[in-house]
């Protein structure tokens, strides 16, 4: 095999990998410092995704689009935790699930109401179009390119922002003791809203950046979570450096896996077996992964929680 | 004055009762209706066992959902075709596939379970979660039973004595299953296992004070409730007379837990008060709006938030130690 294509695919997993980080981080984040599991964390991917094309196609700019996905997946995160969220925080996990899962019905429901039922489309911004030449030989997208530096800013401006800012200072002492943090005067309340909106609006990033990659259509977002709660869990729940490890073993292992398993196991057993062995093995690939980690380290790489 | 018996009475003559009217006034739609509402809280009350009882929240009990209706689309291909599996004859008679659907959930469940139970909590949820996507995407891409496709059943599987092809005859087979299943659990849950299972959820420590392994305790429930999902799935597959990986996706295995904490967590028949809600709303709002799921997830909201205990938690008050 060609390293060039081998060095392409290994872009397009850490590419796949910094995007499940931005939906993993908002994850960790909520479910660390509010012990809140939030399946609806994926609409809030959909939304964002909605809210860019909506927004690209009547203004014609993607860069407005982007900051109208922020600002939506925002704005409907802090409303949909003061209305509902707020009142899950003391309920098991159970009843989060259920909730959750309501939200899902819900948003995807009404944002079909909106925009029907037929995917739209984003165009990559001009800006970002055509390919570079990487050393090797390798034509890689620039989108692609910007995809992952736009990631890793984010995950250093997280970085920094929970090391070392006082909202940060905040969320950690959240995460370790909130009734003391609550005692010490610190408005709880608005701290989670403010964290809730913070972890939609990278989701909403992270769907309207991939939106230009996809088609943007309902139920776009459930795959992605499903993936992002892989990566929290391999990661370690409540752990940024977890979450930016764990999304990029996730990455990696499914791209890697979709194009390496199939010709490894054609010369192992023959091409006539290995077609169907190869792809039902590369799909199941990182849910293997995820279950050796959790066999032998059953709270993930880097918990939060000891 | 106890009303949780009577609740359950009234439950289930009014399943009995529902189909038997639509036979005598020839709606056969109804009684298809019922059925997959008897069907569904097989499954529940399998998962009610280890999520209710035992505490377990599995998020992956579609997959053994699946597999009971592979049991039943791959035997029935294969006596329809007279085609052996495995050098042996394969059969379409139900008892059978049951039988067959079982000891393949507790082999699959065995593992899953020793490696699941190691975890607990968040963690738990998405590990068996992860065990039934790989199961998921494994049907999907293998070849040899249409993938992605599904399989076709051409005629219902039989049963001794019945014609199954007949709406009711098939209710009534399912109706069965469902009590028998709900007698053992009743009978489980009493029983010093019972107590075991309970005591395990409410203080594990305490437990394996007194000698007995939690662990043990839970693999049993865990590989037990598997199995009679395992059977509720190869029914729905002869109701639908159709199975596909989309019976194995975690959209279904959402819509197992749901059913259980609508109808009430932990109690005997809160799945199926559950599942009689559930099927109830979505067909009845599914006929005034094509927007039913965004009114579905309110009132589901509702419950959550307002009506803590599911149906059977509001109608029959929390339960009772007596």
């Amino acid at each position: 095999m060609p390293t060039a294509l081998i060095v392409e695919q290994l872009l397009n997993g850490v590419q796949f990998g910094i995007m499940l980080f931005l939906m993993a981080a908002g994850l960790t984040l909520i479910f660390g410092v509010m012990g809140l599991i939030n399946l609806a964390h994926g609409s809030f991917y959909m939304v964002g995704a909605f809210a860019c094309a909506a927004v690209a196609a009547a203004t014609g700019s993607f860069w407005l689009g982007l900051v109208a996905s922020l600002a939506a997946a925002a704005a409907l995160g802090a409303l949909v935790e003061v209305t509902v969220i707020r009142r899950l925080y003391a309920r098991d996990h159970l009843d989060q699930v259920l909730a959750t899962f309501a939200l899902i019905l819900i948003l995807s429901e009404a944002t079909r109401w909106l925009f029907g039922s037929f995917p739209l489309y984003l165009n990559i911004p001009p800006l970002l179009g055509g390919a570079v030449a990487l050393p090797g030989g390798v034509q890689y997208p620039i989108y692609r390119l910007a995809i992952i530096v736009a990631g890793l800013a984010i995950g250093v401006g997280l970085y920094l922002l929970i090391a070392k800012t006082r909202l940060g200072m905040r969320i950690r002492a959240g995460e370790s003791d909130r009734e003391m943090i609550g005692a010490l005067g610190v408005d709880i309340r608005t701290l989670y809203t403010v964290l809730f909106a913070l972890g939609s609006a990278l989701a909403g990033f992270a769907g309207a950046m991939v939106g230009a990659l996809q088609s943007v259509q309902v139920g776009m977002g459930e795959p992605v979570l499903i993936l992002a709660f892989v990566v929290i869990v391999i990661g370690g729940i409540g752990s940024i450096k977890g979450a930016f490890v764990g999304a990029l073993v996730v990455g990696v292992t499914d791209t890697m896996g979709r194009v390496l398993l199939p010709p490894l196991l054609a010369a192992a057993i023959g091409p006539a077996q290995a077609s169907g062995i190869g792809g039902a093995l590369a799909s199941m690939s990182i849910y293997i992964v995820m279950a050796l980690i959790l066999a032998f380290r059953p709270r993930g790489l880097f918990s939060a929680q000891g | 004055m106890r009303r949780e018996p009577i609740l359950n009475a009234a439950l289930a003559l009014l399943l009995l009762a529902a189909p038997l009217a639509a036979f005598v006034l020839d709606e056969p739609f109804y009684i298809s209706l019922t059925t997959r509402i008897v069907i569904l809280a097989i499954a529940a009350a399998g998962l009610n066992l280890a999520l209710g009882f035992g505490g377990l929240v599995s998020f992956g009990h579609a997959a053994f959902f699946g597999i009971g209706g592979y049991a039943a689309g791959i035997l029935a291909a294969h006596a329809f075709n007279m085609e052996p599996l495995l050098g042996l004859p394969a059969t379409d008679l139900m008892p059978t596939i049951w039988i067959v659907a079982v000891l393949i959930c507790a082999i699959v469940a065995l593992p899953i379970g020793a490696i699941s139970l190691r975890t607990s909590g968040v963690y738990f949820i998405m590990i068996t979660l992860a065990f039934a996507q790989m199961i998921y995407y494994f049907a999907i891409s293998w070849p040899a039973y249409n993938g992605e496709d599904g399989l076709s059943i051409t005629v219902r599987n039989a049963f001794p004595g019945l014609n199954t092809a007949n709406p009711l005859s098939f209710f009534l087979v399912c109706y069965l299953v469902l009590m028998a299943v709900l007698a053992v659990i009743w009978r489980l849950r009493d029983s010093r296992f019972g107590a075991a299972l309970q005591a395990s959820r409410q203080n594990a420590v305490r437990v394996s004070a007194v000698g007995i392994r939690p662990f043990r305790i839970r693999l049993v429930a865990f590989i037990l409730s598997a199995v009679i999902t395992g059977i509720a799935g190869a029914l729905f597959a002869d109701l639908n007379r159709f199975v596909s990986p989309s019976m194995m996706s975690w959209q279904m295995s959402g819509e197992l837990i749901v059913l259980v904490i609508l109808g009430g967590t932990g109690r005997l028949f809160g799945p199926v008060a559950g599942a009689i809600l559930y099927v109830l709303l979505e067909f009845m709002l599914g006929g005034i709006t094509e927007r039913w799921q965004f009114f579905l997830g309110f009132i589901l909201l509702g419950v959550v938030l307002f009506a803590r205990g599911g149906i059977v938690g509001v109608i029959a008050g929390k339960v009772r130690h007596d």
